[in-house]
């Protein structure tokens, strides 16, 4: 058996626009796709018990979290015909308004990407471990819970 | 046997460290769990699930000398 280079997902903060973009552009030389679909998670400035979160610090079991974004990407790969899969998620401190979620797929039909970027975001909110520390305003904090 | 254990998110703050070497008896997952909620009473309170060697397991996974366990409070991501 091959060892597998398992890829990186995370990036240090929030994910900038700029990287969306850059990841666009370099689709545009592979002419054998016809549709990219796009997920991004924003961090929502929530109220509870009358106190805002202005911004969620991320931490992750980082190893177990790459190999389980792989084995996601990997059966994304499996069930839809896609020509390609990234997937980026925040580590550290993420503003509310800014992004800690990029989900990108590319096929040649819109189907098949819409289809797999929904698979992957569902599998990652339920799989990866990933915990989050919701930042007050007030400096306190509590700890977030995927629904 | 002796174990790594790691603590992430709200599990680490309530007992301070992130990760430790322990010398524990017993072999399961099960007897890993009574024996930290003995050293730790803050446990008893919180949700989690058990990684053996960064897969997810269930209470009665067997352990092997030096495996790597951690403690997964509800997950956050996305």
């Amino acid at each position: 058996m091959s060892e597998k280079k398992i890829k990186n997902v995370f990036v240090e903060g929030a994910i900038t626009p700029l990287k969306i973009a850059d990841a666009i552009a370099h689709h545009q030389i592979k002419t054998n796709i016809g549709a990219h679909d796009i997920f991004l998670g924003q961090v929502r400035a929530d109220e509870i018990n009358g106190k805002i979160v202005k911004a969620i610090d991320y931490s992750a079991y980082e190893e177990m979290a790459n190999k389980v974004f792989d084995e996601i990407r990997e059966a994304a790969f499996e069930k839809y015909d896609l020509t390609c899969a990234h997937i980026y998620h925040s580590k550290g401190i993420v503003k509310a308004g800014e992004l800690c979620l990029f989900v990108f797929t590319s096929s040649k039909h819109r189907a098949m990407a819409f289809d797999a970027t929904r698979y992957i975001t569902e599998e990652i909110k339920a799989k990866a471990p990933i915990f989050g520390k919701e930042i007050f305003e007030d400096e306190t904090h509590t700890w977030k819970v995927n629904k | 046997m002796k174990l790594a254990v790691k603590y992430f998110g709200m599990i680490a703050e309530a007992i301070g460290k992130q990760e430790e070497q322990l010398e524990i008896t017993g072999n399961s997952v099960l007897e890993v769990d009574v024996f930290l909620k003995n050293k730790y009473a803050k446990l008893e309170f919180l949700n989690y699930k058990f990684a053996v060697n960064q897969v997810l397991v269930d209470g009665i996974k067997r352990l092997k000398e030096n495996d790597e366990i951690a403690l997964l409070p509800p997950f956050a991501g996305g």
